[in-house]
């Protein structure tokens, strides 16, 4: 029965965190392919608006979280072969799709036909990996392999400067796009 | 923070209703992180769920026998949990924002791709089933994708997903750059 009532709660929580999610994605414009692809183009900077503002605001709560104990960190493993290579397919593949993985799924509530088609591509391409995964962990995991490390703990940097230099760099960067990028609207190229 | 002296060149229109500005969602998604962090102790991402929806996918292919027998599978088994269930409510977030906003269309060559490589919706739809066949197949071997190494690896600083980061949007800019250069 406990079981059962934590699922629940779990299934909830997946729901509304994920309907929140796929809300601000949405209202962000970034369920918008021609904004990822004018991203790429570097004609409109909401992409990494978005990311860089969630990394910064998110980034330091989850530090106070962390430090006063109500959250633990869940570091991906820094095999770098395989984040360089994968990202590197990952980088091509998010262009010809014009979506990545969560924007994707949130555009096909948006009644992005092309999302939902591209994101059975993913599923097919969730099939191959998992067919070429034995083959990847013996040649490609296991290659230059640091762990679960954190800058902080690589350079011996402190957290907080790590986030005082993050934020000067975004709002320095953000002041320069919002005086010198067009706003895509107002381009001669129509959406 | 911020100037928006660009703003004042136009009239208000539609979207300035609806859209919120870009730091505004940024900063809503980087507080949504940390109630994720708190109530379910595990990072906001996308792909992991998607490979284990990827399991459920492959068990017609193959057979429910040897897909349990793949070692990748093993360790994401089509269940219906916290991830997968978070997928569908993204799709139904943004279902929602798109319905209430009046923005829901039906959407099948965007009008950037139109200006590049014309109306033809079988290119455009053989490229976006291709492109997601890159994306996952990179986001399964990287670690993550734009959401669980971009964002949620980001902002706990962790060094493989800034290398991602690094790695990733270049290329993009570099694809994209080849790619769209020439007219429709």
């Amino acid at each position: 029965m406990f079981i059962i009532m934590v699922g629940l709660t779990f299934a909830a929580f997946g729901l509304l965190f994920g309907f929140a999610f796929g809300w601000l994605l949405h209202r962000g414009k970034v369920t918008d392919y021609n904004v990822i692809i004018d991203q790429f183009l570097l004609r409109d900077f909401t992409v990494l608006k978005v990311m860089l503002t969630a990394i910064i605001i998110g980034g330091i709560g989850v530090l106070a979280l962390h430090q006063s104990g109500w959250a633990n960190y869940h570091i991906k493993d820094a095999n770098l072969l395989a984040v360089v290579l994968g990202a590197s397919i990952f980088g091509v593949g998010m262009v010809i799709y014009g979506y990545c993985p969560g924007t994707g799924l949130a555009a096909i509530g948006t009644g992005s036909i092309h999302a939902l088609v591209g994101a059975l591509g993913m599923i097919t391409g969730g099939i191959l990996y998992a067919l070429s995964f034995d083959w990847m962990q013996a040649h490609v995991l296991t290659v230059w392999r640091f762990g679960k490390v954190r800058l902080p703990d690589l350079t011996g940097i402190p957290d907080l400067v790590w986030f005082i230099g993050l934020t000067a760099t975004a709002i320095a960067f953000f002041v320069f796009i919002e005086r010198h990028a067009v706003p895509s609207h107002l381009r001669r190229s129509s959406r | 923070m911020v100037t928006h002296t660009s703003d004042l060149h136009y009239a208000p229109t539609l979207s300035d209703a609806v859209d919120w500005s870009p730091y505004l969602a940024g900063a809503g998604i980087g507080v949504l992180s940390w109630i994720v962090f708190a109530a379910v102790d595990q990072p906001i991402g996308i792909t992991t769920a998607l490979s284990q929806l990827a399991a459920g996918a492959a068990i017609p292919i193959f057979g429910s026998d040897s897909v349990s027998a793949n070692s990748y599978w093993a360790k994401n088994p089509f269940v219906l949990d916290y991830g997968v269930i978070f997928l569908a409510g993204t799709l139904l977030g943004a279902l929602a924002s798109a319905l209430l906003s009046r923005r829901f269309h039906i959407e099948t060559v965007p009008s950037v791709w139109r200006e590049h490589f014309g109306p033809s919706v079988a290119k455009r739809l053989t490229a976006a089933f291709l492109g997601g066949i890159l994306t996952m197949f990179g986001a399964r071997l990287a670690g993550g994708c734009t959401s669980g190494h971009g964002i949620s690896g980001g902002l706990q600083l962790a060094l493989s997903s800034w290398v991602f980061l690094a790695v990733m949007f270049p290329v993009g800019i570099a694809t994209a750059h080849l790619t769209f250069r020439r007219r429709a």
